[in-house]
């Protein structure tokens, strides 16, 4: 902030301060307790009382404190506080306390390769509260996802099944793109091959719309999902010809991600998690396929 | 021919010879229809948390849109009902001067119950500037505010025609809550329409949170407290018939509350991308603002010094001295949740929730409700408070007080029990519980919480009964009533 604003503010605060002290002060007599100040409004009267002691050095206490607050932790414009204390400071020193505790106990994994991880039942154990904690809003508790997050117990993985893979993923995130068709194919063209492609997962369809929709598919849908629809991995292109339906298998939503488009993400963790707490993740999500 | 008689009588009761009481009644009487329906929804919306499946996969009955419409309902609607009828009632009384017109009195009371219905439509349908308790969309943001400026000129007009040179306590307290709420609501709903139901707001980022909690914090500072305190100030010594503890108490912890209150903003942002030195000025104001929260509760209690004994037969009384008790428990809970290391743990839990009711059902509703008893048997040309059964008032009381307490023991529960749990860990640095598992353990505090909500809820009922049982007593008795405001009007000209 400038110069002007901090001394702006400053002033404003201690100035504040100093003022409820005057106004204490200015107050704190009064001529004749127990009596009424002989105003009467609609019969109510008022006592000429002194402010409660008590109350009177509360007041002062509570005004001190603020301002040697306000002197050892950051408050008063630029200056930064005798204590030198910082929000951001404060995180970074329990980040680096935690790091410096936690860190060897997930290190001493990071070496063994993900395959044979995942059957250390000690690391095991950690993977699951990672996954918990990190994972389990969008994948749920059992990793078996919910409309739009994918379901990570089964056998059909987006963006490939390897461990490797799985690992990019978590570190790196990912952002899915299957474009808006709605404007390209028109309304008659979005059924069309919405039917072709319940026609791909082996649904009894209308067999003249789905052949019309076959036309557009090979030309607009097949870069990405192949032509017999059973997707691609590099791109995240979902496959078309089995029973799992990330976003619902009914002809209205399979018809609204044609013409709207789909836009998954997954966040990346490397920053948040570090290398080798999504080394334990990635063997602890490999594991979860295999039951 | 009863439904006839009945109008007719209204029309006469609510027309004092000196007084315009009709604007006061209109306010008193939707003060309970908007209690009963925005507790209503509280108590709804509170089973939902308990049993999800209530929302019936309906968009318009979920939690996202109904907690808004119940907040708004409770703040603006009951609160707002409440602080105007009292409010117009106190500044003609202690003024000793009528409104200074009953058109501009009218347009206030049906242009806020316009705001009012407007907010029970939109808000269900989702049209939201997503600003907490600032959710309404930009045209009835306008309509609030030109309400809100009428009220002002009818407020402090009638200020202008006072007998006595000096203004009442209760009165400084009302128009500071009338200036600071005109500023909060314009400044903080500044936005930029695109179409008739969606705009956005004209600040981005962190100096929007900052404006949001700004407004945020001081509709729970001027509309909440100050406000509330002008209610005190006139309903205690009013109902207890005792002289106010301290004239000068008053004048000191009126200048710093209103003065403090708008620096306390920024803890509702602790831990985030506001700047550091933000922060802790909100931490520093919000500790400094405990002595001039407490100035109100020392001086409304030490006014029934020598009137105690009255607390035994009285449950008017009994409501206002309850309610400056919630009101002193939390203005000390309020700056103790704004120390740093508190807030880590306490906000985003239930404890914050907890606070807010201990607030809102333990001093706004409790000491409007003592208010309301007190003044509508004079709307109906009885003493005052002479409601139709006492022992009805004291049931509600009850309901209130046990309510308030299950409500906000088991938020204090949950609360600590989710904070303890969202930072416990293992012995590998990992979070021992997942979130859903802090939200499994909540179910038992939200069963209590329904059943205390539900119980204040039931409480409403009895007012409401009690109220109409009321006016069909003054209407058995009509000449009787004209003769008590016949009465009241010479002790005002006199």
């Amino acid at each position: 902030m400038s110069n002007a604003f901090s001394w702006f503010v400053i002033i404003g605060t201690l100035g504040s301060l100093l003022a409820f002290f005057l106004i204490l002060y200015m107050n704190r007599h009064t001529s004749n307790p127990g009596k009424t100040t002989g105003h009467s409004y609609d019969g109510i009267e008022e006592y000429d009382n002194p402010m409660p002691a008590w109350w009177f050095w509360g007041f002062v206490i509570s005004i001190l404190f603020g301002i040697g607050y306000l002197l050892y932790f950051p408050g008063l414009g630029n200056f930064a506080g005798f204590g030198g204390w910082t929000q951001v400071g404060a995180l970074e020193s329990d980040q680096d306390d935690a790091e410096e505790r936690y860190g060897p106990l997930f290190a001493q994994y990071a070496a063994i390769p993900i395959d044979e991880l995942r059957q250390d039942a000690a690391a095991m154990r950690m993977g699951r509260r990672l996954f918990a904690t990190n994972c389990s809003v969008c994948h749920g508790s059992a990793g078996t996802g919910s409309e739009g997050f994918p379901n990570l117990t089964d056998h059909e993985w987006l963006w490939g099944s390897d461990a490797e893979q799985i690992q990019a993923t978590i570190l790196n995130g990912r952002m899915a793109m299957m474009p808006a068709w709605g404007p390209v194919l028109q309304e008659q063209g979005v059924q069309e091959v919405a039917e072709y492609v319940m026609q791909l997962s082996g649904r009894e369809v209308n067999a003249e719309l789905a052949s019309a929709g076959k036309t557009r598919y090979d030309m607009f849908c097949v870069a990405c999902h192949g032509p017999e629809g059973a997707g691609q991995p590099m791109m995240g292109a979902p496959a078309l010809n089995n029973e799992i339906w990330l976003y619902g298998n009914s002809r209205l939503r399979i018809e609204d991600a044609i013409r709207n488009g789909r836009n998954g993400q997954m966040p990346a963790f490397a920053e948040r998690l570090g290398e080798d707490k999504v080394h334990i993740l990635s063997a602890y999500v490999k594991s979860l396929q295999q039951q | 021919m009863a439904m006839n008689s009945g109008l007719h009588w209204k029309t006469r009761m609510t027309e004092h010879p000196f007084y315009n009481y009709k604007v006061v009644h209109q306010f008193a009487i939707m003060t309970v229809v908007w209690g009963i329906v925005g507790m209503l929804v509280g108590v709804f919306i509170a089973a939902q948390l308990a049993w999800p499946a209530l929302n019936f996969d309906t968009a318009w009955l979920s939690f996202g849109r109904l907690r808004p419409l119940h907040t708004n309902a409770v703040i603006f609607a009951f609160g707002g009902s409440a602080l105007m009828s009292t409010s117009l009632f106190i500044v003609q009384r202690t003024c000793h001067a009528r409104l200074i017109s009953d058109r501009l009195a009218a347009f206030v009371f049906w242009g806020w119950q316009a705001v009012i219905v407007a907010a029970a439509i939109t808000l269900p349908m989702g049209f939201t500037s997503s600003k907490e308790y600032a959710e309404l969309e930009w045209p009835i943001d306008i309509l609030i505010a030109v309400v809100w400026i009428c009220y002002a000129i009818l407020f402090f007009g009638t200020i202008t025609k006072r007998k006595d040179k000096h203004i009442y306590v209760a009165n400084w307290f009302f128009g500071a809550f009338i200036i600071a709420v005109a500023l909060l609501h314009i400044i903080n709903s500044l936005a930029l329409p695109v179409t008739m139901t969606k705009s956005y707001s004209v600040y981005s980022g962190t100096i929007d949170a900052m404006v949001q909690w700004w407004y945020g914090h001081n509709a729970v500072g001027f509309f909440l407290t100050a406000g509330f305190l002008g209610i005190m100030y006139y309903f205690v010594p009013k109902q207890a018939e005792r002289p106010v503890y301290s004239y000068r108490l008053s004048v000191v912890h009126f200048w710093a509350l209103i003065a403090i209150y708008v620096w306390a903003g920024p803890h509702h942002l602790h831990y985030t991308s506001l700047p550091d030195w933000t922060q802790s000025v909100g931490m520093a104001m919000s500790l400094v603002l405990l002595a001039p929260s407490w100035g109100g509760m020392i001086n409304g209690i030490m006014t029934l010094s020598g009137a105690w004994d009255k607390l035994r037969t009285d449950p008017i009384l009994k409501f206002l001295v309850v309610s400056l008790s919630f009101y002193g428990m939390s203005t000390f809970e309020g700056p103790m949740m704004s120390i740093k290391s508190v807030n880590a743990l306490s906000h985003y839990t239930d404890w914050t929730i907890g606070h807010v009711h201990s607030g809102a059902l333990g001093w706004v509703a409790m000491i409007s409700i003592g208010a309301i008893y007190h003044l509508i048997p004079l709307m109906y040309g009885r003493k005052a408070g002479a409601m139709y059964s006492v022992k009805l008032i004291d049931l509600h009381f009850w309901l209130s007080t046990i309510g308030t307490v299950l409500y906000i023991v088991s938020m204090w529960v949950n609360g600590l029990m989710q904070g303890l749990m969202w930072r416990a860990v293992n012995s590998d640095g990992t979070l021992t519980y997942s979130f859903i598992e802090s939200v499994e353990a909540s179910y038992a505090g939200y069963v209590v919480r329904f059943i205390g909500g539900a119980i204040f809820f039931s409480g409403m009922l009895v007012m409401a009964w009690n109220i109409w049982k009321t006016r069909q007593l003054a209407l058995a008795n009509p000449t009787q009533v004209e003769e008590e405001q016949h009465l009241d009007a010479q002790e005002v000209l006199a």
